[in-house]
């Protein structure tokens, strides 16, 4: 989990860690590139419709702004695959910039997952992940609620490192 | 990613009264309740954006998260949508409307 250090954003990760974060933050990737698809629900959560009851004017805004969403969000993705060590464990330390990139994607990661997983309010994520287990413990929803709660505490970690810093 | 920004009109809502034609009304953008988006990441966005004080930017997001929506910023339709766009960037779920 991260923590302040010397104006730095500093955590340590253990190589399973790394290859779950690099995993996660491929697939956003792949998803705003090769798989960008207006229908996947998960689209339309990262770019919500700016006017829900204006077809037209929701259109032209995405004419406008969504080729920059897009980059701004593979970028910050890219952000995470490029601090992370190749292949191994290992400490990673972040600047005021890369923190922020970092929290953005990491709450894009969530976000995605969310949808795929049918989070909702109210929804008591240790108690999903007793189900899932008491049901199959080799599922991939198992393994998928445990990254989403992972990536959770993550990001609340670098968060509050950042507000105790500020 | 913008700084920190001078405060913007404080989002009181306007009240709609029957003089006022719609198209002299100015244009808010909302913030909408989401599963997934965390209670702290929500106020330090508001505050990131806004320029909003952490009081001001948690009373949004206790909004947000008890009444499902609040208005985060009122202002020109142009200005909104850089805002919904912004807010968008920070996975917020964020719609423009007319007051």
């Amino acid at each position: 989990m991260f923590r302040r250090q010397s104006g730095r954003y500093v955590a340590s990760f253990a190589v399973d860690e790394v290859r779950v974060l690099r995993k996660v933050a491929g697939e956003v990737v792949g998803l705003l590139t090769d798989g960008f698809d207006h229908s996947d629900p998960v689209v339309g959560r990262l770019f919500p419709e700016v006017y829900p009851d204006d077809p037209t004017g929701a259109a032209e805004f995405r004419r406008y702004t969504e080729g920059d969403l897009k980059t701004a969000k593979i970028d910050q993705a890219g952000a995470i695959l490029a601090a992370l060590p190749d292949e191994a464990g290992g400490e990673v330390r972040l600047d005021a910039e890369a923190a922020e990139a970092w929290l953005r994607a990491l709450n894009d990661a969530r976000l995605a997952m969310g949808v795929r997983l049918e989070i909702k309010d109210g929804t008591d994520l240790g108690e999903e992940l007793d189900d899932a287990v008491a049901e199959d413990p080799t599922s991939s929803r198992v393994f998928q609620l445990s990254v989403y709660a992972y990536l959770g505490y993550l990001q609340e970690s670098l968060l509050n490192a950042l507000i105790d810093g500020a | 990613m913008g700084g920190m920004a001078a405060p913007q009109v404080a989002p009181v809502e306007t009240p709609a009264t029957e003089e006022v034609p719609a198209s002299d009304r100015p244009w808010v953008t909302i913030v909408w309740d989401d599963p997934v988006n965390l209670m702290t990441y929500v106020t330090w966005v508001f505050q990131k954006l806004f320029g909003y004080s952490r009081e001001k930017a948690e009373e949004l997001m206790l909004d947000v998260h008890h009444k499902g929506r609040a208005v985060v910023s009122t202002g020109a339709r142009e200005r909104m949508e850089h805002d919904a766009s912004q807010l968008h960037a920070y996975g917020l779920w964020a719609t423009v409307d007319r007051s």
